[in-house]
């Protein structure tokens, strides 16, 4: 049984606890579908999420490995030359999109190079070909990154979301509903003994009085 | 107009300079967490960060996690993937949901 809360059993704290009750059944039925939808959409980015980052990770290993080649094949300052001006240039917009009153980010980018083999920064004649393959898959996994980010932050911000929205639906409904019900009916009884009590006790002075007026006893 | 940043050890991460991202190099964790916490406050949107860094930085992980941005998002090195990403995910559903719900599904 919920503790019921401190107040004075009048009628006028009786009235304000309906109030509040309504407010509070209102407010949990309106967090409640909040939460359920939050899920829905969180699960579904969740799995986004997930399979976006087994693409990446296996994007990104596949790179590495291209990246080791390379390495193996040329010498270090030639490598750091090759790469030491990078030709590309990426431009990042982001737009939030709200979602159930969380605002998550939306990413979009440009690169500067419109065309895709126009990316390298160095000419062919002094690299191994292993490096052209390995920013290639490195440039062909990047899409699938900057969504991952994308995913990820959403995943991350309305989890906290949910977790909060559950709190609250909890809070109201194992605290604070049971708290006001358990109060307004101990009000309600409460009324309605002081109510029976004065009846008996007016009951009583009737009584009292008929028969000091004319010596008449009531049934 | 945001920019993208990659943080973790040199050869794990200077290809992605090809890509025109930023690349910065990166070996101690205390440096790590400098710069990582520079960079949130200037305009990046996105920080992609080795997982053997994000490994040795997870107060700092932490602190971003809530806010919108930037968005730091863990990847793997030269040196394999640790599961640490899938980790990350295990653990905004395990908030979430209470339990990870979803680690049946492939």
């Amino acid at each position: 049984m919920a503790e019921r809360l401190q107040v004075n059993p009048t009628r006028m704290e009786l009235t304000r606890l309906k109030k509040k009750l309504a407010t509070a059944t209102r407010g949990h039925k309106l967090l409640k579908d909040k939460r359920d939808e939050l899920m829905r959409l969180f699960l579904e980015r969740v799995r986004e999420n997930r399979r976006l980052r087994k693409q990446v990770e296996a994007g990104i290993l596949a790179a590495n490995k291209d990246f080791m080649l390379a390495r193996a094949a040329m010498q270090d300052p030639v490598l750091n030359t090759a790469l030491l001006a990078p030709k590309q240039k990426v431009s990042l917009e982001s737009t939030t999109e709200n979602v159930m009153s969380v605002e998550v980010p939306k990413f979009t980018f440009h690169t500067r190079t419109p065309q895709e083999s126009d990316m390298f920064s160095y000419g062919f004649a002094f690299t191994s070909g292993d490096l052209d393959d390995a920013i290639e898959s490195l440039a062909a996994v990047f899409p699938a990154m900057l969504r991952l980010a994308e995913s990820e932050k959403a995943c991350q911000l309305m989890a906290s979301e949910i977790e909060k929205t559950r709190r609250r639906v909890n809070a109201l409904e194992h605290v604070m509903i049971p708290q006001l019900q358990e109060t307004i009916r101990y009000i309600t009884m409460k009324l309605d003994e002081n109510e029976r009590s004065t009846q008996v006790r007016l009951m009583k002075v009737k009584d009292m009085m008929l028969q000091e007026a004319h010596g008449y006893e009531s049934l | 107009m945001y920019k993208i940043a990659v943080l973790g050890d040199r050869d794990s991460i200077y290809g992605f300079g090809a890509l025109g991202l930023e690349v910065l190099p990166i070996e101690e964790a205390e440096t790590g967490a400098k710069t990582l916490r520079r960079l949130a406050e200037e305009d990046y949107a996105v920080l992609y960060v080795t997982e053997a860094l994000c490994a040795q930085i997870p107060q700092e992980l932490e602190r971003l996690r809530e806010r919108p941005l930037p968005a730091v998002v863990p990847i793997p090195g030269l040196s394999g993937n640790t599961g640490m990403g899938m980790a990350m995910v295990k653990r905004s559903v395990e908030q979430a949901v209470g339990s990870d719900i979803l680690a049946n599904e492939s």
